[in-house]
């Protein structure tokens, strides 16, 4: 197993028209991800190296029978578009967008939410299922079919992990990058949870960055719900502090949101953090073969 | 801080992925985020029908005094800074005549303001006055996005005019915090038992919450994630003003909001002023190793691993998503432009990236630039065989090309030599 995509994906990509959308979305496909549609208002009926293109994203769930929406449109209209897949009949949608307006998330979330429709993202790489399906711009090629399972808020510091636990001769079960905004369809919590049930994952390595009680807040929920062993790393221990205006955010969350407030969350809670990448994936590689 | 956003840029295609949001380090995490003076907040609450004090904003002496004499006496003169601990600093006055205006203003103008927390020093280039007001009581509101629950919070106090940190954490029944709820209206019926919790004075109680459904209305309306009024002051004559304005606008937003776009925010240096001309996210750092990497969270990580590797970063440069040829040409010659860098090092990890665009970026760079401190660079992920091999053919002298992070990391601490 493995979650959220798979062999049972089938996959539309809103923006598939456009420069990025065709050129992630065929890669996708190269990699073994049914991509079933794609979807471009006023393109309907056109179609991209053979993939159907149609104007919205329900009539490619009634026509091509897609359960997964990848959104690749620009940041300003990303929002509906997003919306629009929330309300199409898929199950699962990913955006990758950055740069969608925070309000704009906020209500999308909740919209995600009320229908029951697993959201990931926007600002996120999205998710591979090494050997299965790849939904998003990660790299494939640095990730084996293997047993730990990522979850990450940076792209490019997965692909360097990944990349690390495949030097080590391990492979991953998923990886999904779940974005840094402020506001995301999925947390740290909800992929953790789906780890814990899933057969095919024996170790949690979770990538977090500065920011944010995201990972705080995981501490608390591994402690509480989290049998399988989490190995974790955080970035920006070296970032410069910003001018922080007003004092209400700290008062929210009652954390700093400082790298070291989050490893301190973690390892107070047993989860071994790694000083580098390299570090987090050599602990991951020791507790795995040990466990 | 860097504002990122491309507001009133090109018309992006369909399917381009819009790269306005590449990422500051702030502690706020990755978001690209403005904060507005004082004035400009309460311009913001004026035009949403929050009462706040008239006033005027003045650059110089003779502004200012011009300023006071229309507004009367006594009147406050506040410096116009991005930093709370104002009063303490000697950044706010009140000038009972002409004479004392110009005095306040004199001192206040160009002095320099460091934070509570050591932040600065900020220069203060502009002051706000407005006319005096008498205070019977101080409260404190503020409605801010809650990342955690993924809602606005609202929250009110009645023990305004001090440090509401110091309130939440010695008597946090004083600081009420309610969520306000995203699928219905914030009405002053949703807004009253909030005010009521917080125990403010009886009488103006439906004036206080009519200010919290007007400060919600703010934050969404101009895409605020963050509106904090210290004092929220109730006058003798039971008047309810927003007598400080702390407003955080969200970055990604500014393209619909063209007036908040123009207002220009404060780079004082020189790197981060070019960077962001060239719409690059990068922030000054006190090293000698120049660093740039695509993606904040690998970039923070290189941060951290030159650090470890007993090296000084001498800045983050965050490429982004998808860059470009020409976008690593104007990277480079915004690090270069810091004399204090001594080496550079480029660790790209190729997702959206495509590392033949960033081999070529090197190597027109390198012809363009006179390139004289060494070069490390470490290339992986998509297309980087391509990018290894532009690199190759190119056989720039001061170029060292490394395959791992950590590697890559000790050589350039290596080849930057002692701390600049």
């Amino acid at each position: 197993m493995s979650i959220i995509v798979d062999n049972e994906t089938k996959l539309v990509v809103s923006g598939l028209t456009g420069r990025e959308g065709s050129f992630h979305g065929l890669r996708n496909r190269a990699y073994g991800t049914d991509l079933v549609a794609g979807v471009t208002p006023g393109k309907g009926g056109q179609n991209v190296e053979g993939v159907p293109v149609f104007d919205s994203i329900e009539e490619s769930v009634r026509q091509a029978g897609a359960n997964t929406s990848m959104i690749f449109v620009p940041a300003r209209f990303a929002a509906p578009a997003i919306d629009e897949a929330i309300e199409s009949g898929v199950d699962t949608v990913i955006a990758i967008t950055e740069g969608i307006p925070v309000l704009d998330m906020l209500k999308t979330y909740w919209k995600a939410k009320e229908a029951g429709v697993r959201l990931i993202g926007p600002n996120c790489p999205g998710v591979l299922s090494p050997g299965k399906a790849n939904v998003g711009i990660i790299p494939a090629q640095f990730f084996d079919p293997g047993k730990i399972g990522v979850v990450s808020k940076s792209g490019t510091l997965t692909y360097q992990i990944g990349n690390e636990l495949k030097q080590a001769g391990e492979g991953n079960s998923s990886i999904v990058g779940i974005g840094g905004d402020p506001i995301i369809g999925s947390d740290f919590i909800d992929i953790l949870k789906l780890y814990e049930a899933d057969p095919d994952t024996d170790l949690i390595v979770m990538v977090g960055e500065i920011g944010g009680d995201a990972e705080e807040r995981a501490a608390e929920f591994i402690a509480a719900e989290i049998s399988k062993p989490v190995v974790a790393y955080i970035a920006g221990f070296t970032a410069p502090p910003g001018k922080q205006m007003g004092h209400a955010g700290a008062i929210i969350s009652g954390s700093s949101g400082t790298a070291q407030a989050k490893k301190d969350a973690l390892e107070a809670k047993g989860v071994r953090v790694g000083e580098s990448p390299t570090e987090t994936a050599r602990i991951a590689v020791e507790v795995l073969r040990g466990s | 801080m860097p504002i990122v956003c491309t507001a009133g840029g090109p018309a992006l295609e369909v399917g381009q992925i819009q790269r306005s949001d590449r990422l500051p380090p702030a502690p706020q995490g990755r978001t690209s985020t403005m904060d507005l003076l004082e004035y400009q907040g309460k311009q913001l609450f004026a035009k949403h029908g929050v009462a706040v004090p008239s006033g005027e904003v003045a650059a110089t002496v003779d502004e200012a005094v011009a300023a006071a004499e229309r507004i009367g006496y006594p009147c406050a003169i506040k410096a116009q800074v991005l930093i709370g601990g104002r009063g303490k600093a000697g950044g706010i006055k009140i000038a009972q005549d002409a004479e004392e205006a110009r005095a306040y203003a004199g001192a206040i103008l160009g002095m320099d303001i460091v934070g509570p927390h050591g932040e600065g020093p900020f220069r203060v280039d502009q002051v706000w006055i407005e006319g005096g007001s008498d205070i019977a009581s101080e409260y404190y509101a503020s409605v801010i996005l809650d990342r955690g629950e993924k809602k606005l919070l609202a929250m009110v106090s009645a023990k305004g005019g001090m440090d509401i940190e110091a309130v939440a954490a010695e008597d946090p029944d004083a600081l009420v915090k309610r969520h306000i709820d995203p699928t219905r209206p914030f009405d002053a019926a949703a807004a009253r038992p909030i005010v009521d919790a917080a125990g403010l004075d009886e009488d103006v109680r439906d004036q206080a919450a009519e200010v919290l459904v007007k400060l919600a209305e703010v934050a969404s309306a101009e895409d605020a994630n963050l509106i904090e009024v210290n004092p929220l002051i109730v006058t003798n004559d039971r008047d309810v003003i927003a007598l400080d304005a702390k407003v955080t606008i969200d970055g990604n937003a500014l393209f619909r909001h063209q007036d908040l776009a123009e207002i220009a925010d404060t780079a004082d240096d020189p790197q981060e002023a070019m960077a962001k001309e060239k719409g690059l996210t990068y922030v000054k750092l006190d090293g000698n190793v120049g660093i740039l990497a695509n993606g904040a969270g690998l970039c923070m990580s290189t941060l951290d691993v030159v650090a470890q590797a007993g090296g000084a970063p001498a800045n983050f440069l965050d490429a982004g998503g998808g860059s470009k040829a020409e976008a690593i040409v104007d990277a480079l010659t915004v690090i270069i432009s810091d004399e204090k860098v001594t080496a550079i090092l480029f660790n790209i990890f190729g997702g959206i990236t495509r590392c033949y665009e960033i081999a070529k970026g090197i190597v027109t760079a390198s012809s363009q630039l006179n390139l004289e401190v060494p070069l490390v660079v470490r290339l992986d992920g998509t297309n980087s065989e391509e990018g290894l091999r532009i690199l190759g053919e190119a056989d720039l002298p001061n170029l060292h090309q490394e395959t791992t992070m950590l590697d890559a990391a000790r050589r350039v601490v290596e080849l930057a030599g002692g701390m600049g």
